[in-house]
C-alpha cells in the first residue's frame, strides 16, 4: 500500500535527478513506517497485559541477562549455576548461546551511558519488536538484490514486518533466541548474496562476522551452515563456478568457521560433527575446482581437461569416502538426534521422547501455513517460478532456500520461522511483478510499425523484421503477438483486487497477532459473561508465594516445563528445567511423578526435594496442565526404567486414558494423580467433583497423600504446591503415621512383626 | 559448462608454446586413443609439464608470482603443522586449530586476491580495482588473525 502511495506522487518529483532523490527519500520514509508498523503490531501483549516476559525459555534468558548485567561479562562466561539441575548444577556459561543476552546487555549499558537508565526487563521485553524492525529492513535489502523491481523490496519488508509466521516468535516479551536470530539469518543471507554477486572479500568477511553473531545467538545457525554450501555446490554442479564464488565461499568458510568456534557451546563442533561436514566438503571441493580451473587455462588440450575433471571427481569421491569412514569409526560425531528427526518424523518418537514431547517439534498441520502466512503462501510458488525465469546465482539461492525451508517447515512447527523470510521475499517478487505490469497508467507502445517497438519486443526486433519481409502479412503466425495491457478496466480491476487482498492480509495479520500470539501464557486471560476481561494470574501468585514463604535454598521439584519459570520468578533451585541436557535426570523426576508414593518418597529424599509443584487445570478447564502432559513423563521414565514404569499400566483395558472411577490402579496411585486431585472433592458437593479439562466425573473418594502435605494452592487451583514431609519422628512409615492419626487400628499387626527371633548378642 | 567447453576447443589453434602444437597435431588425428597414449607416454607428459612451467614463468606477472610463493609457503607451514599433529598428537587442540586455520584462511584469502587481480578475470570482478582488492584482503586477514589470536588460548 505504501508503494501505491509512492506511485501517486507527482510526476515532477519522479523524473530526473530530483526524482531519484525523491524516490530515495520516499523509500526511507516507507521503510521507517514499515519498521514502526512492525514494532507496533507486536505490542498487543504489553498493552493488554503488562511488560512481562512470556512463556518458558524467555524466563531463563531473562535470568541470564540479569546475571550478565549484575556480574559482568567474565563472570557470565564462567557461570556455574548451582541453582538448577540440583544436585548436578549446570555449566551455564558454556552451554548457552550468549548472543541474545550480550546484545541486551550492550543495549542496557549504551542506554545507561546516554543517561537513559532503562530497566533491564523493559529492554528484554522490547528487544524482539525492535529487532523485527531491523528484520524488515534486512528483508528489503535481500529482496532488492534479487530483482530489479523497486517495489519488491518494500513489499517484502512490509510482509516480513507483519506476517504472523514471524510475529509468533517476536511479540513483545517473547525474549527468545529467535528474536534476534531471524534478523541475523536474513542479514547473513543478504551479505552472502552480495558477496557472491560482487566476489568481494569484504562482503564475505561481513557475512562471516554476522554468521558468527548468528552462531552465538541461535542453534538454528546450522541451517545457514548447510544452506550456503548447498548453494555453492548446486552452482558448481550447474557449471556456474566462477572466481566470485570461490572468493566469497572460501572467505566465508575460513572466517565464519573460526568465528563460530569462539562460542564455547559450539566449540570444536564445526570440525567434528557431521552437521557441519557439508560445509567443509564444499570448501575442499571448491579448492579442487578452483585449482583445476586455473590449470585448465594453462593446459593445452581438451583431453587433459577431461582427465582433470575425472581426477576431481575421483578425489571428491575419495574424500567423501574418507569422511564416511571417519564418521563410522567415530572420529567425527554422528548426526545429532534432532537432525535425524528432521528426515524421519517418527524417529524422535521412538528414540528421543523428550524431543517429541515438545509441542513445537510436532509436524505442521496444513492450515497452519495459511494461518501464519495467509496470501503469501499462494504467492510463494509464483515467486519461485519467477526465479526460474531469470535464473542467476542469486535466484538459485532463492530456489534452494525455498525448497529446503518448505520441507523443514512441514516437519516441525517451529521451523515455520525459517520459511517465513523466503516466503516473504518470493511473494513480494510475484506481487510486485503483477503491480509493475498493471499499475502503469499509459498504454504500451503500439507495435504496428516494427521500428517503434515497445520495450517488450526488443529481443526479436531484427528477426521479426526479416520475417515480415520474407513472409506475406496474411500468415497469422508471423504477426507478432501484442503483449501489454491496454484496457483501463482490466488494470483497475486487477489493481483493485490486489489492494483488497493486501488489506485482507493486514486484517488477518492483526487478527492473528492479537488473538493467537499475544498471550504471555504466564498470565491467562478469559472473558467474563458480561464480556469484560478477567486476568488469571495463578502462576505468578504461586511463584511469588514460593519466593516469599520458602527458604532461599528450598528445592522445588516440578516437571521440566516449569523449571525456567521457577528459577526466574520464584528464584528457587529446581531439579530439571527446559534446558533438558540430562535425560536421565528428567526421567528420574518422571519416575517420581508416575510411581506410587512409597517409591517416589525415597527418590525425593535422595534429591533433597522440599517442595513439589504441579499444574492442574481441572477446575478452570486449562488444558495445558500436568495430567495432560503426564503420559510424556511416563514415556520418558519408561525409556530409562522400562521395568518399573510401564505406559500400558496407565491405560484401561480398553486403551483409554481415564481419570475417573475406571482409571487404572497405577494411575490412581501415581503421585501426579494424587497431587492433582488431592482435596479436590471438597470444592464440590459429595460425588459431584468433575474435571473440566477431561470432562469426566471423579471418584467419590478422593486420593490420600501420606508423604506430602499441601502447602499452597493458587486461586484457581492451577498451581498446587506440596511440601515433602520429613521422616517420621517415631520411625514409622508415613502410611502408618497417617493411619495412626486417623485413629485406625493397625491391621494384622501381629503378622507384620514376623516370627520372633532370639536375639543373640 | 557449455561455453567453457567451446572456448577450450578453440584453444589449440592459438599457438602458445611448443607443446600445444605437438599435442594438437596428435589430437586431430585420433582424439580418444591418442590422449591416453600421450598420458601414458612419460616423455610426452614431461614435455607438457615443462610447457606449462615455461608458460607460467613467461606469462605470470611478478606480483602474482610473489603471491604464489606466499601461497606455497603457507601450504608448507600448514602441512608441517598437520604432520606434527598426526605424529605428536593434537594436545593443545585450540592452538593447533588456530594455527592450522590461520594458514588455511590466509591461503584462501591470498588465492582470492590472486583471482581478483588476475587480468583474465577482469570481467568477473567489474568495478573492483586492484587497490580495493588489496584493501579487502587486509580487512579479511585482520578478521582472520583476530579470531586466531582469540582462539589460541
Amino acid at each position: 500500500m505504501a508503494v501505491e502511495e509512492a506511485g501517486s506522487a507527482t510526476k515532477f518529483f519522479l523524473e530526473g535527478e530530483s526524482g531519484r532523490n525523491t524516490r530515495g527519500l520516499l523509500r526511507v520514509i516507507i521503510l521507517v513506517t514499515i519498521a514502526a508498523a512492525a514494532v507496533a503490531s507486536r505490542l498487543f501483549s504489553v498493552i493488554r497485559f503488562e511488560s512481562i516476559i512470556h512463556e518458558f525459555d524467555p524466563w531463563f534468558n531473562f535470568r541470564a541477562t540479569k546475571y550478565l548485567v549484575n556480574n559482568g561479562f567474565y563472570n557470565f562466561w564462567d557461570w556455574f549455576d548451582d541453582r538448577t539441575w540440583h544436585p548436578l548444577g549446570r555449566v551455564t556459561g558454556g552451554t548457552l548461546y550468549p548472543g541474545l543476552m550480550v546484545t541486551s546487555g550492550i543495549i542496557y549499558h549504551v542506554l545507561r551511558f546516554l543517561a537513559l537508565p532503562v530497566d533491564i526487563r523493559n529492554i528484554c521485553v522490547l528487544l524482539a519488536p525492535a529487532f523485527s524492525g531491523l528484520t524488515a529492513f534486512a528483508t528489503y535489502l535481500l529482496t532488492s538484490e534479487m530483482t530489479t523491481s523497486p517495489s519488491a523490496g518494500l513489499l517484502a519488508a512490509a510482509f516480513m514486518g507483519i506476517t504472523p509466521g514471524y510475529i509468533s516468535r517476536s511479540v513483545a516479551g517473547s525474549y527468545d533466541n529467535e528474536a534476534i536470530a531471524i534478523f541475523l539469518l536474513v542479514f547473513t543471507f543478504y551479505l552472502w548474496i552480495k558477496a557472491v554477486k560482487e566476489g568481494s572479500i569484504m562482503w564475505a568477511g561481513f557475512c562471516a562476522l554476522f554468521y558468527g553473531y548468528m552462531v552465538s545467538a541461535w542453534g538454528g545457525y546450522v541451517f545457514i551452515t548447510n544452506l550456503l554450501p548447498l548453494h555453492a555446490f548446486v552452482l558448481i554442479c550447474m557449471g556456474r563456478f566462477s572466481p566470485r564464488l570461490y572468493v566469497s565461499y572460501t572467505t566465508w568458510y575460513a572466517l565464519g568457521t573460526l568465528a563460530s568456534m569462539q562460542v564455547p557451546f559450539v566449540g570444536f563442533l564445526p570440525i567434528k560433527s557431521s552437521d557441519h561436514m557439508s560445509a567443509l566438503g564444499v570448501f575442499g571441493l571448491l579448492q579442487l575446482v578452483g585449482f583445476t580451473e586455473y590449470v585448465r587455462t594453462q593446459l593445452p588440450s581438451k583431453q587433459f581437461q577431461t582427465l582433470l575433471r575425472g581426477l576431481v571427481l575421483v578425489v571428491f569421491a575419495a574424500a567423501f569416502g574418507f569422511l564416511v569412514l571417519l564418521t563410522v569409526s567415530g572420529t567425527i560425531a554422528p548426526w545429532s538426534g534432532r537432525f535425524y528427526s528432521l528426515w524421519d518424523t517418527a524417529y524422535a518418537k521412538v528414540h528421543i521422547p523428550i524431543i517429541a514431547s515438545v509441542s513445537e517439534h510436532q509436524p505442521t498441520a496444513w492450515p497452519a501455513f495459511f494461518f501464519d502466512l495467509n496470501l503469501l503462501i499462494w504467492l510463494f510458488p509464483a515467486g519461485v517460478y519467477m526465479c526460474f525465469r531469470n535464473l542467476k546465482d542469486e535466484q538459485v539461492f532463492i530456489v534452494i532456500y525455498s525448497v529446503l525451508a518448505s520441507y523443514f517447515a512441514g516437519v516441525m512447527v517451529r521451523l515455520m520461522l525459517t520459511l517465513t523470510p523466503i516466503v516473504c521475499v518470493a511473494a513480494a517478487m510475484a506481487f510486485s511483478h503483477i503491480l509493475d505490469t498493471f499499475l502503469v497508467a499509459e498504454k504500451p507502445a503500439e507495435p504496428a510499425q516494427h521500428q517503434a517497438n515497445g520495450p517488450r519486443a526488443n529481443g526479436s526486433a531484427n528477426l521479426s523484421e526479416k520475417l515480415a519481409a520474407a513472409v506475406p502479412d496474411t500468415l497469422r503466425s508471423t504477426t507478432k503477438p501484442i503483449v501489454g495491457i491496454y484496457s483501463y478496466l482490466s488494470k483497475a480491476t486487477t489493481t483493485g483486487a490486489l489492494t483488497v487482498y493486501l488489506l485482507l492480509f493486514v486484517l488477518h495479520c492483526t487478527w492473528v497477532t492479537s488473538n493467537a500470539y499475544s498471550s504471555p501464557s504466564v498470565v491467562l486471560a478469559s472473558r467474563l459473561p458480561d464480556g469484560s476481561q478477567h486476568i488469571i494470574d495463578d502462576y505468578r501468585e504461586a511463584y511469588y508465594w514460593l519466593r516469599q514463604n520458602t527458604h532461599q535454598t528450598a528445592k522445588v521439584m516440578s516437571w521440566w516445563d516449569y523449571g525456567y519459570q521457577i528459577g526466574g520468578m520464584a528464584d528457587r533451585p529446581t531439579l530439571v528445567d527446559n534446558n533438558t541436557w540430562n535425560n536421565t535426570h528428567i526421567a528420574t523426576v518422571g519416575k517420581a511423578m508416575s510411581s506410587r508414593e512409597e517409591v517416589s518418597y525415597p527418590i525425593m529424599r535422595q534429591h533433597e526435594v522440599d517442595y513439589v509443584l504441579v499444574v492442574f487445570g481441572g477446575l478452570l478447564g486449562y488444558s495445558g496442565d500436568d495430567i495432560n502432559k503426564f503420559l510424556w513423563m511416563v514415556r520418558i521414565a519408561e525409556g530409562i526404567w522400562p521395568d518399573e514404569v510401564k505406559e500400558r499400566d496407565f491405560f484401561t483395558a480398553r486403551g483409554e486414558y481415564r481419570i475417573d472411577d475406571e482409571a487404572t490402579p497405577t494411575m490412581r496411585n501415581s503421585l501426579m494423580y494424587k497431587m492433582s486431585y488431592y482435596n479436590y472433592n471438597s470444592l464440590f458437593p459429595a460425588g459431584q467433583a468433575t474435571d473440566r479439562v477431561r470432562g469426566s466425573r471423579l471418584p467419590a473418594q478422593g486420593p490420600e497423600l501420606s508423604t506430602l502435605e499441601e502447602a499452597f494452592t493458587s486461586e484457581n487451583w492451577i498451581i498446587r504446591i506440596y511440601k515433602v514431609k520429613d521422616l517420621d519422628n517415631l520411625g514409622r512409615s508415613h502410611q502408618e503415621a497417617l493411619a495412626f492419626e486417623k485413629g485406625n487400628k493397625r491391621k494384622k499387626s501381629g503378622k507384620r512383626r514376623g516370627a520372633r527371633v532370639l536375639r543373640v548378642d | 559448462m557449455a561455453p567453457k567447453k567451446t572456448s577450450a576447443t578453440q584453444q589449440p589453434s592459438t599457438p602458445k608454446s611448443t607443446t600445444t602444437t605437438t599435442t594438437s597435431s596428435t589430437t586431430t588425428s585420433k582424439p580418444t586413443s591418442s590422449s591416453t597414449a600421450s598420458i601414458r607416454n612419460p616423455q610426452d607428459a614431461q614435455q607438457i609439464a615443462l610447457g606449462v612451467y615455461n608458460n607460467y614463468i613467461d606469462a605470470t606477472p611478478q606480483r602474482t608470482k610473489l603471491l604464489d610463493a606466499f601461497m606455497v609457503f603457507l601450504m608448507t607451514v600448514g602441512l608441517l603443522q598437520f604432520v606434527y599433529c598426526v605424529i605428536a598428537g593434537n594436545y593443545p587442540f585450540n592452538a593447533f586449530l588456530s594455527g592450522f586455520s590461520a594458514t588455511v584462511g590466509q591461503f584462501v584469502l591470498t588465492a582470492s586476491l590472486r583471482m581478483q587481480t588476475n587480468r583474465e578475470n577482469e570481467k568477473e570482478f567489474e568495478g573492483l580495482s586492484h587497490e580495493r582488492a588489496f584493501a579487502d584482503y587486509v580487512f579479511g586477514s585482520m578478521i582472520l588473525h583476530f579470531f586466531c589470536v582469540n582462539f589460541i588460548n
